[in-house]
């Protein structure tokens, strides 16, 4: 088995979600070469061959160009899977790539077992195994799904870049100030979700929050809503933490907030959903409706 | 403008799912089925563009069983023109690749300036369709966009990266726009839209009509995963459950002494 990994450069270097797609080859004992989008002076803590298209040239991320660029790539080396992360990136460019390689695209692999992937689907409460029905396939990898590898230094190959226009402009980036709450610092955080149904509640949790010197947090759609602003989010858009106590309240527990909040120590889920994924990270599930078990839960706090 | 909206009727993801007796899917009798989270943002930015210029076509279009049928007219009540049911009993089978091949078939000659999608499908969540759909179609496409404005034959959208970084892009028609969360807010449907909308006109094709490929991606089985190992469950009364947790807290972590 040859894999293909992808990386993304960020912020000045190869994202570290390069590592875990290095420690995904590993498991299923492939032989890998990288490719990236990025300086050819970029460091790469990789033991292997990384081709470099030259971002000066490549300039901000381009569908097409990136795509025919590991097109070309894979027709030079005939890898068996090209490898992505779950990203804003990978999500973007793999089914691009599948599609022109008429082959099969898995998303958001989180284990695999035998050249057969596990995913999760219907909110992370159920898995999938699945597997290609082609010779060739690419993957997304779900972040934090495998463990990082890292070596020394990698050996950079550049890659002539291909100029191509596509009728897709890019305009530039925002950025959201970093304003309020840095909860990444906080030894307690409860956090709000959908579940508490109205903006006036978000003041029921945040009264527990009070009471057990923590600060407040929330799952995107009560940012989304505009109950909450952006800084109280938790999740792969918004804060990762790991505090001391991490009381999720009518959270379901989508991998995506999952993946900003389950390195915490110790996770409480009051959830009236038994089922809920949260069940899958909590030490302690409280199945019960959240607007009556948390004043009472607040109350005993305060006395 | 010709507009066409992709939507998805999922289950109420607070069900209590089973595993089907064919071990390959969710069981789907007794779940309740509404639209897909992000297809909704879909529809509505497509019903508000609509209204902005005055002049345009609304599709809904939807792959699935009898009661999909629901959804679009849903889709309708919100202002969509026009419904499109692909009938297909057994839509759940088939994968991404062959979802957007459905669309892009039925797509194909009718000159769709934009196609709105959800950005992922909350049950497959694979969201792989619309990039898929683009290439199929040879269309622009611009994923997880959390804004969107239309001017002079261009679209400018905001596409939300990681770290609360967006990309600004443009791009000329024909393009493929899927949706994230936070796009809009969905409107409630009136009383008397979700009446107009019931004099609407809704096709139905049958998927055979439509269907060339086969599934690039075979699904083995279906399951629940584990609970956490040693997770402690409480239910009960309030005050006993409260008292319950106070004391696990001051026995498992140092924030309750
Ligand atoms: C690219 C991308 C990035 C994302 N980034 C993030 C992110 O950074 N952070 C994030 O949080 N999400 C993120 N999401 C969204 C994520 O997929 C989920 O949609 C979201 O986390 C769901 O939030 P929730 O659990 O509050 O709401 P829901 O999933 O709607 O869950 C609500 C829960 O509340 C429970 N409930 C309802 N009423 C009560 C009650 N009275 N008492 C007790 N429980 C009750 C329900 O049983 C349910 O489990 C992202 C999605 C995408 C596609
Ligand atoms: N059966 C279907 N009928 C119509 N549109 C669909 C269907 N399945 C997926 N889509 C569209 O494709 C998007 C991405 O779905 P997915 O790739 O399954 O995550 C959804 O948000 C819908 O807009």
């Amino acid at each position: 088995m040859k894999a293909l990994l992808i990386g993304e450069y960020k912020n000045g270097h190869i994202d570290e979600s390069f590592y875990e797609l290095v420690g995904f080859a590993n498991k299923i004992g492939a032989d890998s070469f990288g490719f990236a989008v990025a300086p050819l002076d970029v460091n790469i803590e990789y033991a292997g061959k990384v081709y470099i298209a030259d971002i000066s040239k490549a300039k901000e991320y381009n569908p097409k160009v990136h795509k025919n660029l590991i097109l070309k790539l894979i027709e030079q080396e005939n890898p068996d899977i090209v490898v992505f992360s779950h990203s804003s990136y990978g999500w973007d460019l793999a089914p691009r790539l599948a599609a022109a390689l008429k082959v099969a695209q898995i998303s958001e692999i989180i284990d695999v077992d035998n050249d057969e992937y596990i995913v999760p689907f219907c909110n992370a409460k159920l898995r999938r195994k699945v597997k290609p029905n082609t010779q060739k396939a690419v993957l997304t990898l779900q972040a934090g799904a495998f463990s990082p590898v890292k070596s020394n230094a990698a050996q950079i190959e550049p890659l002539d870049y291909i100029e191509q226009d596509d009728n897709l402009e890019f305009q530039g980036f925002e950025i959201t100030e970093k304003t309020g709450v840095d909860l990444t610092k906080a030894e307690v955080i409860v956090s709000a979700g959908r579940g508490v149904g109205k903006k006036e509640n978000i003041e029921i949790v945040r009264s527990l929050a009070k009471a057990l010197k923590g600060e407040l947090g929330a799952s995107r759609p009560v940012v989304d809503a505009g109950w909450l602003d952006p800084s109280y989010q938790v999740g792969t858009t918004g804060q990762t933490v790991a505090p001391k106590l991490y009381i999720a309240c009518g959270i379901s527990g989508a991998i995506q907030h999952l993946a900003g909040m389950k390195k915490s120590n110790f996770i409480v889920a009051i959830n009236k959903d038994k089922d809920a994924p949260i069940a899958e990270v909590a030490d302690v599930f409280v199945v019960a409706d959240l607007l009556e078990f948390v004043p009472v839960l607040t109350s005993k706090l305060t006395k | 403008m010709n507009i066409l909206v992709c939507i998805k009727q999922v289950p109420d993801m607070e069900s209590k799912f089973k595993i089907s007796s064919d071990g390959q899917w969710y069981e789907q009798s007794d779940l309740t089925f509404k639209i897909n989270e992000y297809d909704e943002y879909a529809i509505e930015e497509a019903v508000r563009l609509k209204e902005k210029l005055g002049s345009a076509e609304v599709v809904a279009l939807s792959i699935g069983p009898e009661r999909t049928k629901e959804a679009i007219r849903k889709a309708l009540a919100i202002g969509a023109d026009k419904g499109v049911h692909i009938h297909d009993d057994e839509s759940h089978k088939k994968d991404s690749f062959q979802i957007a091949t459905i669309i892009a078939s039925y797509a194909k000659d009718k000159n769709f300036d934009i196609i709105f999608l959800g950005m992922q499908s909350q049950d497959r969540a694979s969201a792989q369709v619309g990039p898929i759909l683009s290439e199929l179609l040879g269309y622009n496409c611009i994923t997880t966009i959390v804004s969107f404005e239309y001017q002079d034959g261009k679209v400018n959208v905001k596409r939300e990266l990681e770290g609360g970084i967006k990309a600004k892009v443009s791009a000329k028609l024909p393009v493929v726009l899927t949706c994230q969360l936070g796009l809009n807010t969905v409107r409630y449907p009136t009383l008397p839209n979700i009446m107009k909308a019931k004099k609407k006109e809704l096709i139905t094709i049958n998927v055979n009509e439509l269907l060339n490929e086969q599934p690039r991606v075979i699904n083995l089985k279906a399951y629940i995963p584990e609970k956490k190992k040693g997770g402690i469950i409480l239910e009960g009364k309030s005050d006993e459950v409260a008292d319950k947790l106070i004391s696990i807290l001051k026995e498992k972590t140092q924030v309750l002494r």
